[in-house]
């Protein structure tokens, strides 16, 4: 089907396969991504939602098929024909990752401000007065207090690290962001605060993102496009309310129909 | 081309979790909306008023048929498009009031209404979201808090407020009045014919009689439509 | 009982070729941390076997050689390994910078400049000035082959954001011909500048690290800073109490139990110098005077 005139995919992926030995991980996965579209991938556990965000995200190498990534010049690259240091640099300038574990994603020694300067100052930002005030806005666009900017994620709340997080990942205004279950594990209040960042933000800077996440919920508030995996397998995908509320696949229809109403 | 044109639309659910049982719900169903049009959709409960608004919307995959929606110079049929071009269109060329507000947590019913200005600055969309709140007589000191605690009419106010604010050429309305006091109906009303005025293609469930004699001019009773059982 | 005899300088030729090539390869990547096969030497690690390989590999029959421990001769470690060469090469040693052709340091570089002819060993503890960000060797490596070198940054970050200003006096990161960022070794910032071009050769041995790296003569260094904190060379308030220096770097010295404590020249071999050619006996303070 065609795009909208004159606009190209951001991300094209082609039959993404991947094999753990004999064990599948997800298999012959394709789809595009345009510019501001937020993909949430669903399923339960072991349907290979994880595998296929570490395969997108350049951390995994696939088994088969290609990840094209269209870079800022127009040009469109294979991820995996890339050289490492290029594919680090994407890593770094254009991409985001939000991590599940808030821990795995920040320096946990480090200040707050420290760990959203870090991207900066790894592209060249040489002047501590902007850094710190890049850091201090990114903070308040986050909901944290700007007085914590020196305390170390240590001695924050598990929300507060996962929007620092979040705030560490888009300082560097990056195209295209991964995020594993960002609300996983938390509190509900917490979750709610979070996920209505993160709706805004993406929204605001015209992020595209691709959510992995067990709930329905997430998916249904954060995302446009929907995929719905199954051991390994694409069961269905499409637009989030029509998978959602029209689903066609008899596991779709399960994984609908197994939310308890509230 | 007229704003909206079904041809020939079916539509069947297939319930796997029920053994596979299926549930036709329309057959052959074609209607079109001129602008500056109301075209209200009548039949008894169950019988598929809502599923043809959520098949126009997109919300519902449609079996056969198509649904044209004109832009500009084309048409985009809905049956057909992809997810893109189904969002594209929701953003600029159709607008669904439905019957329930989905309240998102923590956002004001200000910026709920708000949202729906998608091209628009952020400071400027507030600006004529709470214009149009005033019109539907939501008071001043509701527009920071979220809707989820609101009682059923305020939400239904929200939510008609957020569809009806962003003109787009096409509106979906769903039983608008449902839960609104005199008054209130008639903002609706009102609001309903400025529209039309500005040549707005109307699709409405409408079950309140005198509702829909003051902003309908043409009913299509979907019965007619009804798959044969 | 025969007195053991000894190779050239204790370690095997073998050895030492091993440990020229990496030192070869230091100079060529000037910056970048070779890895070499750090032998056994007869004093423990964190007692300079990484100096100690590399001065024993490039020394000659007709070196001179000086050692100094914290800009002192005299230490108990300069002795030690000043006597470890005399009696395993048979060279010549000596106190004064100008006389010598190798000059073994730990954590100082010598006031008097030094010349084309002369070659300085530093010393070092953890050749990795990334280790204590990212204690993953794989990662560190990488960030080096890579040129990431935002997270140094992000250490000054910390200092200015801490203390107002970069708080680190010592070991204080500097990127070689505007490549490699290398740890100078823990000598005081008061030296950096002395390490960049400058005519002599540097060499730099870690043995419990097992890595040697390299500064090639007049080769550019800059330590790490902002724009907007720039690196600033360290400047004491007093001058030494025994030779009147004022451009030395000065250690402190408590003199009585009362706490009174006068500041004297870290280089030895500086101070007396200045001693001897009477050049600073009128300037001397008598008294203890300290600014803030």
């Amino acid at each position: 089907m065609s795009a909208i005139a004159g606009e190209e995919p951001l991300l094209t992926v082609e039959a993404l396969t991947k094999w753990y030995g004999r064990q599948l991980g997800c298999r012959d996965v394709g789809f595009d991504l345009y510019e501001g579209e937020v993909m949430a991938i669903v399923g339960e556990s072991g349907s290979g939602k994880s595998t296929l965000l570490q395969l997108l995200s350049g951390q995994m190498e696939p088994s088969g098929g290609r990840i094209l990534y269209r870079l800022r010049d127009g040009n469109e690259s294979d991820i995996w024909q890339m050289s490492e240091p290029m594919r680090r640099l994407l890593f770094r300038a254009d991409w985001g990752y939000v991590h599940q574990d808030a821990q795995l994603g920040l320096r946990m020694g480090i200040s707050a401000g420290g760990n959203v300067g870090e991207r900066l100052m790894g592209v060249g930002w040489r002047n501590y007065g902007a850094i710190r005030a890049s850091a201090t806005d990114w903070l308040e666009r986050v909901e944290i207090d700007q007085s914590r900017i020196d305390d170390t994620p240590r001695t924050y709340s598990g929300g507060m690290r996962q929007r620092l997080q979040i705030a560490r990942n888009l300082v560097n205004a990056p195209r295209l962001v991964f995020m594993d279950e960002p609300t996983g594990g938390l509190d509900v209040s917490v979750q709610a605060r979070i996920l209505d960042l993160l709706r805004r933000l993406v929204a605001n800077l015209n992020i595209a993102a691709i959510v992995v996440t067990h709930d329905l919920a997430v998916a249904r508030l954060l995302s446009d496009r929907i995929m719905v995996m199954k051991a390994g397998e694409l069961i269905e995908t499409g637009l989030t309310d029509q998978v959602l509320d029209d689903p066609r696949e008899p596991y779709t229809q399960l994984l609908v129909s197994s939310i308890l109403p509230a | 081309m007229r704003p909206l044109e079904l041809f020939g639309v079916a539509k069947t659910f297939t319930m796997h979790l029920q053994g596979g049982v299926r549930l036709s719900v329309l057959r052959d169903l074609g209607f079109s909306v001129a602008p500056g049009e109301c075209v209200a959709l009548t039949g008894p409960s169950g019988a598929g008023k809502s599923s043809v608004l959520k098949l126009i919307f997109g919300n519902y995959r449609c079996d056969e048929g198509s649904i044209l929606i004109s832009d500009g110079a084309n048409a985009v049929d809905i049956a057909q498009a992809s997810p893109r071009q189904i969002l594209s269109l929701r953003r600029r060329k159709l607008s669904y009031v439905t019957q329930f507000l989905r309240a998102v947590p923590r956002v004001g019913a200000l910026d709920v209404v708000a949202e729906a200005l998608t091209d628009v600055a952020r400071g400027a969309a507030r600006e004529r979201a709470a214009a149009m709140l005033t019109r539907f007589n939501v008071p001043e000191r509701l527009w920071n808090l979220p809707p989820a605690t609101f009682s059923g009419g305020e939400q239904q106010r929200i939510n008609l407020a957020r569809g009806l604010l962003s003109e787009t050429p096409v509106l979906l309305l769903d039983e608008p009045t449902a839960s609104l006091d005199a008054a209130n109906r008639d903002a609706v009303v009102d609001l309903v014919r400025e529209r039309k005025r500005q040549g707005v293609a109307i699709v409405a469930i409408v079950h309140d009689d005198p509702v829909r004699e003051a902003i309908a001019d043409t009913c299509v009773d979907v019965t007619r439509f009804a798959a044969a059982a | 009982m025969t007195a053991p005899v000894y190779n050239f300088a204790y370690l095997d030729e073998q050895t030492k070729r091993m440990v020229r090539r990496a030192i070869l390869k230091a100079i060529a990547i000037p910056g970048y941390q070779v890895p070499f096969a750090s032998r056994e030497m007869p004093m423990p690690y964190g007692w300079g076997t990484g100096g100690v390989q590399v001065t024993a590999a490039i020394l000659g029959p007709d070196d001179v050689l000086k050692v100094i421990d914290q800009g002192s001769d005299d230490t108990t470690n300069a002795v030690s390994i000043r006597d470890f060469f005399s009696r395993t090469a048979g060279i010549r040693t000596t106190t004064a910078t100008k006389e010598a052709t190798v000059i073994q340091t730990r954590h100082r570089v010598p006031e008097t400049a030094l010349t084309a002819d002369q070659v300085l060993v530093y010393q070092v503890p953890i050749p990795e000035p990334l280790r204590f960000l990212e204690p993953r060797e794989s990662e560190t490596r990488r960030m080096h082959a890579l040129s990431e070198y935002g997270l140094m940054h992000v250490k000054l970050y910390e200092d200015i954001a801490r203390h107002g200003h970069i708080a680190t006096t010592y070991a204080y990161p500097v990127k070689v011909a505007g490549r490699y960022v290398m740890d100078p070794s823990p000598i005081p910032k008061f030296d950096n500048p002395k390490l960049s071009d400058c005519p002599a050769l540097q060499l730099f041995g870690a043995g419990r690290e097992k890595r040697i790296y390299a500064i090639p003569p007049y080769t550019s260094v800059a330590s790490l800073d902002f724009e907007d904190h720039p690196f600033e060379p360290y400047r004491h308030d007093a001058q030494c109490e025994l030779c009147g220096a004022t451009d030395s770097y000065l250690d402190e010295v408590i003199t009585d139990d009362a706490g009174n404590r006068m500041f004297v020249c870290s280089d030895t071999d500086y101070c007396e110098m200045r001693r001897a050619s009477g050049e600073g006996a009128h300037q001397v303070v008598t008294g203890t005077e300290r600014g803030a």
